[in-house]
């Protein structure tokens, strides 16, 4: 049996490694030497220009524009995404006291569950659109507007989206909205795998909700929110769909609300310059790798065991 | 019936050219990873670029002007817009296999023109034929610099369809054959023809007495009147395209100082931006906002939204092209009321250069056939047949337009209130018709450049000098990016 054994594993690993490296790693090569040319995307002549292409990138204003933005959706996607996951996670599953002790979720969790992840079975492309509408002037069925005039909040009606300054709030908004519930789900299943007689224990010892949450969930649920942290982090690098549907091409007015992949989308096809587009692809690689190794290391602690 | 995903792979196509369509789908279906741009990409280095010059053809005659090969098929695609393309199917197509009963037709509609056909450029492998238009058309400056595209003149010079002794060039309106000019030689065919100017809501002026104005001081006196009244006096296409409110901003200016101004605009001279007719025309558009004559909200809106309360008549004037009517059709047929007109830009001053029936309006909706297509001759004589009399007036009764065909739409009745008159403006005009090439030449100096300059002054957030100046900057940065191929014109 021995006498055979390389041949036949290497039979059988040679097709899916030859076709992940075709489909998946030449692509990545490809890109980087792309960038490297002043490719138009539309011909088969490439001209090698070198580091042309980064030289410029490091002097687009737009493009910091779009790389701060990227920051910002980065950041603050993730952590409300997470503080709110979380919270509504723990008070579904854990949160409800009354009934005889027992460590039960709040009361009509099971309907909240069903509400909670609604948004993760829409498209982006309606939660887009759908909030395009929430933003719109109030004589265009802009809905936030209205319900504001109704409850007489009529000082703080906006041009939402024609005001430069909210356009990337707006979209950390919409983003941390349509992704909670994916997250209440993936935080309920690790809570559910807590044993209860831990937070009975911790019941019994007088502890308040929100120790239980700090000192017993958290500590628990932990790996899950690490694994979680960084997926968010890298789906807010990229942010694509949800702009170019609210704000289009250029970002929204003064291309206040751009981010790096509707600046790579926009500099291949509408400006035919595939070259700086794969040049800014390589860039959006590398943040998201280092984003990815960051959020690893820096949320890296102690396992909890449960014996 | 052909759908735009089912295709007829090309006769000589090789295995590396389905593998880089299939792939190229897929990295669409990806969407923004780098895949699409990676992959369809290098490998395409062994190219035959020299295609075009084995293309086949045929004996020039009488008959065949253009010499086409009569028994090779041609691949035509057509993008499945605002348009539709039964006007390709039903019309054009029938006048071409009249004549050529032997070539075979082979007929695509696309929605996605770029998605379909960038990879099959990329392998040198284009149709025959080619409607370059809609969200995903291929930047033609770029398909021009590339080398991508078949030099039209021997079109323009064949004799037309219906009468030998008049060259398809003499069919043609004037200004048609240089909007689809670059570097001295048109590579694009413009083929509808769309007049510019402010629409406005013809029933809601007539019931309130309201005259048409003429001046800028009489717009401002109607304003009034119809703000008194609670209705808003204009729209324009809010937070999507404020550019569109440069269009009555330049054509004023051009009226009150002639159409040179435009010259040195699209020719990128410094200052051009800057000129007393245009600083006056900008603090005309400017006081629309200090006055409080837009639409409350218009800034924040979609251009649908906007156009589409318009229609419903809540706002008088509206800056657009001829396609206007079109697009609103739905809002429109909600309102029957609702009558729609196009006037010329009002004047600036009595003393202006050019009269006030002076509009701007230009060819449009642009077919090219690429370079290395197999049949190029063929993709001509298609077009010669979309020039001939019966095409262009089958396309203007069809799908609402007017054709680049001189004549074409006479006797045509025109059942559009709005095109109706768009039609009557533009035979007033006579030969009083400008245009501006620069959102062609450069695309993105009109978008995103002065179109974000341009909402900011229709916020009035910024003067009518900041404004000037930001152009200025705009202009600047493309005047000084080497990269991009520069055009020029002269008066």
């Amino acid at each position: 049996m021995r006498h055979g054994k390389y041949p036949f594993i290497l039979a059988f690993l040679l097709p899916p490694v030859g076709i992940y490296a075709i489909y998946m790693l030449s692509p990545y090569v490809q890109a980087i030497y792309i960038s490297m040319t002043d490719w138009s995307g539309l011909t088969a002549a490439q001209t090698f220009i070198g580091f042309d292409n980064y030289v410029e990138m490091w002097g687009d204003d737009q493009l910091r524009k779009a790389l701060w933005n990227n920051l910002i959706l980065v950041l603050v996607v993730p952590v409300l995404t997470l503080l709110l996951g979380l919270f509504f996670a723990s008070m579904l599953n854990v949160g409800g006291r009354s009934r005889g002790g027992a460590v039960t979720g709040v009361r009509g969790s099971s309907i909240y569950k069903v509400v909670y992840f609604f948004p993760q079975v829409l498209s982006v492309a309606i939660i887009g659109i759908v909030f395009k509408y929430v933003f719109a002037p109030e004589n265009a069925g802009g809905i936030l507007n209205r319900v504001l005039g109704a409850i007489g909040l009529g000082g703080l009606q906006q041009l939402w989206l024609a005001e430069p300054n909210y356009l990337i709030w707006i979209i950390v908004l919409v983003m941390t909205w349509s992704f909670v519930g994916f997250y209440v789900v993936l935080f309920s299943a690790a809570m559910q795998s807590i044993p209860r007689d831990i937070y009975e224990a911790a019941l019994l010892d007088g502890s308040s909700r929100f120790t239980t949450f700090r000192k017993v969930t958290v500590p628990l649920v932990w790996d899950t929110v690490q694994v979680g942290w960084v997926y968010m982090a890298i789906q807010a690098m990229d942010g694509f769909a949800t702009v170019h549907i609210m704000l289009g091409i250029n970002g929204g007015v003064e291309g206040a609300g751009d981010v790096l992949g509707i600046a790579m989308y926009r500099e291949a096809f509408a400006e035919a310059d595939f070259g700086y587009a794969a040049a800014i692809g390589v860039l959006m690689l590398v943040l998201t790798m280092v984003v990815a190794v960051a959020f690893m290391r820096g949320l890296r602690r102690e396992r909890v065991e449960l014996a | 019936m052909s759908s735009s995903i089912e295709r007829t792979p090309a006769a000589a196509g090789t295995d590396r050219r389905t593998f880089l369509q299939r792939v190229a789908l897929a990295g669409v279906a990806l969407g923004p990873g780098g895949a699409f741009l990676a992959s369809c990409a290098t490998g395409g280095g062994d190219d035959t670029d020299d295609e075009a010059s084995e293309a086949p053809s045929g004996d020039v005659s009488d008959d065949n002007p253009l010499g086409i090969p009569t028994d090779q098929p041609v691949e035509v695609y057509i993008f499945d817009g605002g348009f539709g393309d039964e006007y390709a199917t039903e019309l054009h197509q029938p006048i071409f296999n009249e004549k050529w009963p032997d070539i075979q037709i082979d007929h695509h509609a696309a929605v996605d023109i770029g998605a379909e056909l960038q990879a099959r450029f990329v392998a040198g492998d284009p149709p025959d034929f080619i409607n370059n238009s809609g969200d995903g058309q291929m930047d033609p400056g770029q398909l021009v610099s590339d080398g991508l595209l078949a030099d039209l003149t021997p079109l323009f010079d064949a004799p037309s369809w219906d009468d030998p002794s008049v060259t398809v060039r003499d069919t043609l309106l004037p200004g048609t054959i240089e909007s689809g000019t670059r570097d001295g030689k048109p590579y694009v065919l413009n083929y509808a023809f769309t007049v510019f100017g402010l629409w406005y809501n013809a029933a809601l002026m007539e019931q309130n007495g309201w005259p048409v104005p003429t001046t800028w001081q009489e717009m401002m006196d109607v304003c009034a009147d119809i703000a008194a009244t609670g209705i808003a006096p204009w729209v324009y296409q809010g937070v999507t395209a404020p550019r569109y409110m440069n269009w009555p901003l330049l054509s004023m200016a051009t009226k009150l100082a002639g159409p040179e101004i435009l010259v040195s605009i699209d020719n990128l001279e410094p200052g051009a931006w800057g000129h007393e007719a245009i600083l006056e025309s900008a603090a005309a558009i400017r006081s629309l906002a200090e006055n409080s004559y837009f639409l409350p909200g218009v800034e924040g809106m979609e251009f649908r939204d906007a156009q589409g309360l318009w229609a419903r008549g809540e706002a008088v004037f509206c800056p657009s092209g001829s396609w206007l009517e079109n697009e609103e059709a739905d809002a429109i047929a909600e309102n029957p009321d609702f009558q729609m007109a196009m006037m010329p830009d009002p004047l600036l001053s009595p003393d202006s250069v050019m009269p006030l029936e002076t509009v701007r309006a230009t060819a449009g909706e642009p077919y090219v056939v690429p370079a290395d297509a197999k049949n190029p001759l063929g993709g001509m004589e298609y077009m010669r047949a979309m020039l001939s009399m019966e095409g262009a007036r089958g396309f203007t009764e069809r799908v609402t337009s007017l054709t680049s065909v001189a004549g074409s739409s006479e006797g045509v009745q025109i059942d559009a209130p709005g095109l109706a008159s768009a039609q009557a403006a533009l035979q007033a005009a006579g030969d009083n018709v400008i245009n501006w090439f620069y959102p062609s030449w450069y695309g993105t100096m009109e978008n995103p450049g002065i179109d974000q300059v341009t909402g900011a002054l229709l916020r009035a957030e910024i003067t009518v000098d900041q404004w000037a100046e930001q152009c200025e900057a705009v202009a600047t940065e493309i005047r000084e990016d080497d990269s991009i191929v520069k055009q020029t014109r002269e008066g």
